[in-house]
């Protein structure tokens, strides 16, 4: 194609300098592409408006990381999300909307995408360590209508501690607030929050407050991975005192 | 020299001999000391799959030829082997794929074939589903079309000796991996990047060398200009590479674990997971297949690409705008608005480019409309351009907040994904597949043309049964979870809501039946085509078609 008017080359023949090198066809599709993600995702470390100011978060306690690493490997996120939206019926069925503070610690994140089943974002204390027990075992026996999957197994299988400590020291590396002290007591924490009437219930309830100390499975001395995923359970969306928490004071 | 040169091991066979008997020691090693059992067996498989790789480097180099000639009477020594491999990997990953998504689909409808074991529970075979069928066999029909329309568009051998078969066989083995780990609970729990810190660095190292022999193969190119096709190979194989490693960047917990922490958390993970996320639909998902529509719809049609001018603005247009949209997952939730703005308001626009290629694919059929009457390929080909196009209309609408408030979390995503990965993804594979296996088995066409017919129709009266099961249940779910009664209270418990899905999961679940009966018929067509004595003729190819 030729412009006898012009001397200057068309912007469509300016575009061969793509169609004959690949490298500067490569850093052509470098520009492009990292244009949208930078803008998008480097704000979001350095904004201070993207979580809130919420006293109560602390990280999880070692039997509710055992906890969330079951809740993980299940796939539990494939069906139940843990994002409630400010809309009205979300907050009338679920509970207050869920606050970025609220997951801070969570690696990954586990908002999910699907609710083939309820939101968990604030399934803690809702029901039952038996209620759970029982329907982790069997869903159709206390929700006839249910088409959740039975997890027997958590029940039979005795929870693997031994390592945990180690997460613990990974998640420190990565921001989460474990100290020495807390990783250090990671095992003796664990059986201490399965179990009931631990004398060492005083030292861990220090070291995370408000955490609940309890025979999750009502089967004394044995700490099974449905003890630890109910800790988990029982412990989402009730670190945030929503009596307390001034909605008004973190509009974004 | 006499034309005669002693044949001896090369320094890529040695290298990667000695690479990967190092990989084995040390993978037993890891085995050996390992904190669970499911990771001792990851580990021994690595082990393996490295002492066979050692057995057949030795092999082939025993049935090798001194030197493998780059042409051959003046025509290009193509390199098909790896080529035919991933072809018939991508039949096998298929069927795999769309099976286990039946089995779920059931699962959904009557729980009890969950079996209540671990490693049939649907948290455990959903991401064995979509890793099947996006990464084994869409990632298998790329790098199959990727390594045949490379050589073609370029004129020249694959670069590399090894480096293409380490490639294809690399990724293969990081799907067993990957697949295997969902069934024994191994994963990092982020969607669509389910595999751990192990396959993670697997497959990059897998990736690169990809890149390296698809840009070896562009500086080998006896054309001055790279087919439009290849740029978006190009794309497809850079973003998805720095999407893997933005998404997947963790600390493992100790070598001997196959666990891992991801370095994000909470709000800023969700973000780097939808944009990873949003983009391998993207990048992996469209930019890859719209170079399967930018070869094989002007090639199978005989006719050029329709404009030029709209590939190149569709093309800078499409992988600038995509990469904003991953914020459109997250509307509502604890991202910060200013985020989900820009995702809703690129998503939007996005609209236009994805129109822009379909146009283009659909109007290179202008003056050979004729086709789509006699010719089943073409149209199971145009079909999926006319998803793609239906998909990238959708999608746009979805992200719009208000919208996005009532379908976000109901069934009404699965349907629009389906609407692309069946409709637009599959259908365009299948295409390709069927177009590929006779020119890379030197057949004149595929066995039978009349069963191709059959795989379309079926196939697609069970995507109709399957993307409608899903609207449907998507908006009455959403709208039951609103409803109030005229008391001001919720009208529906929740499981009143599932209760109500159970006959529209059965629907999608035969659609779904429909969907893998049409790909059976496909492979029983491919196996025949393969198995045929008859040859090609010779001249039967159309020319090659330049984007100029």
């Amino acid at each position: 194609m030729t412009h006898p008017a012009s001397h200057s080359p068309s912007l469509w023949q300016r575009h061969q300098i793509f169609e004959k090198n690949s490298i500067i066809l490569v850093i052509g599709i470098l520009i492009a592409i990292s244009i949208g993600g930078l803008v998008e995702v480097l704000p979001l470390f350095y904004l201070k408006s993207t979580i809130e100011k919420v006293d109560g978060i602390r990280p999880l306690t070692p039997l509710e990381l055992t906890g969330r690493k079951i809740y993980v490997r299940e796939g539990c996120y494939n069906c139940h999300s843990q994002m409630i939206r400010p809309l009205r019926d979300e907050v009338e069925r679920y509970g207050h909307y869920s606050l970025a503070a609220e997951s801070m610690y969570d690696h990954p994140f586990q908002w999910g995408s699907k609710r083939t089943g309820p939101d968990l974002a604030r399934v803690g204390g809702k029901y039952s360590d038996d209620w759970h027990r029982d329907h982790l075992r069997n869903p159709r026996s206390v929700v006839p209508a249910s088409i959740m999957p039975g997890y027997p197994w958590l029940e039979q299988n005795l929870v693997d501690i031994s390592h945990i400590g180690e997460n613990m020291a990974v998640l420190a590396v990565e921001g989460v607030p474990y100290t020495a002290d807390m990783i250090k007591s990671a095992v003796s924490d664990a059986k201490t929050q399965g179990s009931a009437d631990d004398a060492s219930t005083a030292d861990f309830t220090k070291r995370y407050p408000k955490a609940i100390s309890r025979d999750l499975g009502g089967n004394v001395g044995r700490l099974t991975e449905a003890d630890a995923l109910i800790a988990y359970l029982q412990l989402l969306g009730t670190q945030v005192d929503f009596k307390l928490y001034d909605d008004k004071a973190n509009i974004r | 020299m006499n034309g005669i040169t002693e044949k001896k091991l090369s320094f890529g066979e040695l290298g990667l001999s000695f690479v990967l008997a190092l990989v084995a020691v040390g993978a037993i090693f890891v085995a050996a000391k390992a904190w669970t059992p499911e990771f001792a067996f990851h580990a021994y498989l690595f082990a393996a799959a490295a002492i066979a790789g050692v057995f057949a480097i030795g092999n082939r180099y025993f049935a090798r030829p001194a030197q493998t000639p780059q042409e051959i009477d003046g025509k290009p020594n193509y390199n098909f082997g790896p080529v035919k491999f991933a072809t018939l990997a991508a039949l096998f990953w298929g069927i795999a794929g769309f099976t286990v998504g039946l089995y779920i689909a059931l699962e959904l409808s009557w729980p009890i074939f969950n079996l209540d074991l671990p490693w049939t529970s649907f948290g455990r075979l959903r991401p064995l589903h979509t890793s099947a069928v996006i990464f084994a066999f869409g990632g298998n029909v790329l790098l199959a079309t990727s390594f045949y329309v490379v050589q073609r568009t370029c004129r020249a051998r694959l670069a590399g000796d090894l480096a293409p078969w380490f490639v294809v066989l690399g990724y293969n083995f990081f799907i067993v991996i990957a697949g295997t780990g969902y069934l024994l609970g191994i994963t990092q729990g982020k969607e669509y990047a389910e595999p751990e810190w192990y396959s993670d660095s697997w497959l990059t190292i897998v990736w690169v060398t990809y890149l390296l022999v698809f840009l070896g193969t562009l500086w080998k190119r006896k054309e001055p200009h790279i087919y439009v096709a290849n740029w978006f190979y190009l794309a497809f194989i850079v973003t998805v590479a720095v999407l893997h490693l933005g998404n997947n960047a963790a600390i493992p917990v100790s070598i001997f674990s196959s666990k891992s922490y991801i370095v994000w958390s909470g709000v800023q993970d969700a973000m780097i997971q939808w944009w990873y996320g949003h983009n391998a639909v993207g990048f992996f998902l469209t930019a890859g297949f719209l170079a399967i529509v930018y070869y094989f719809i002007p090639k199978r049609a005989d006719r050029p690409v329709y404009s030029y001018r709209l590939s190149i603005i569709h093309f800078w247009a499409l992988i600038f705008m995509y990469i904003w949209a991953g914020p459109h997952h997250l509307h509502y939730t604890a991202l910060p608005d200013w985020a989900q703005t820009l995702g809703m308001t690129f998503s939007i626009m996005l609209w236009m480019p994805s129109w822009g290629g379909m146009i283009n694919g659909l109007m290179t059929l202008s003056g050979a409309w004729d086709k789509l009457r006699t010719d089943p390929v073409l149209r199971m080909m145009v079909v999926s351009v006319a998803f793609y196009g239906m998909a990238t209309f959708e999608g746009p609408m979805m992200s719009i907040k208000s919208v996005n408030s009532l379908s976000h979390y109901t069934d009404w995503g699965i349907g629009h994904v389906h609407s692309g990965a069946l409709g637009w993804v599959a259908y365009v594979s299948f295409g390709a597949i069927y177009c590929l296996v006779p020119w890379l088995w030197n057949k004149r066409e595929v066995y039978s043309l009349k069963l191709v017919n059959w795989h379309f129709w079926v196939s697609t009266i069970g995507i109709v049964f399957y993307i409608s099961a899903m609207w449907v249940a998507g908006i009455m779910q959403g709208l039951m979870w609103r409803a109030y009664t005229a008391l001001g209270f919720l009208e529906y418990s929740f499981v009143e809501t599932s209760e109500a899905m159970h006959p529209m999961y059965i629907i999608r679940a035969l659609g779904g039946g429909m969907f893998l009966i049409g790909a059976i018929i496909m492979v029983y067509n491919i196996y025949m085509t393969i198995r045929s004595p008859e040859p090609a003729a010779l001249g039967t190819r159309a020319a090659l078609v330049p984007g100029e």
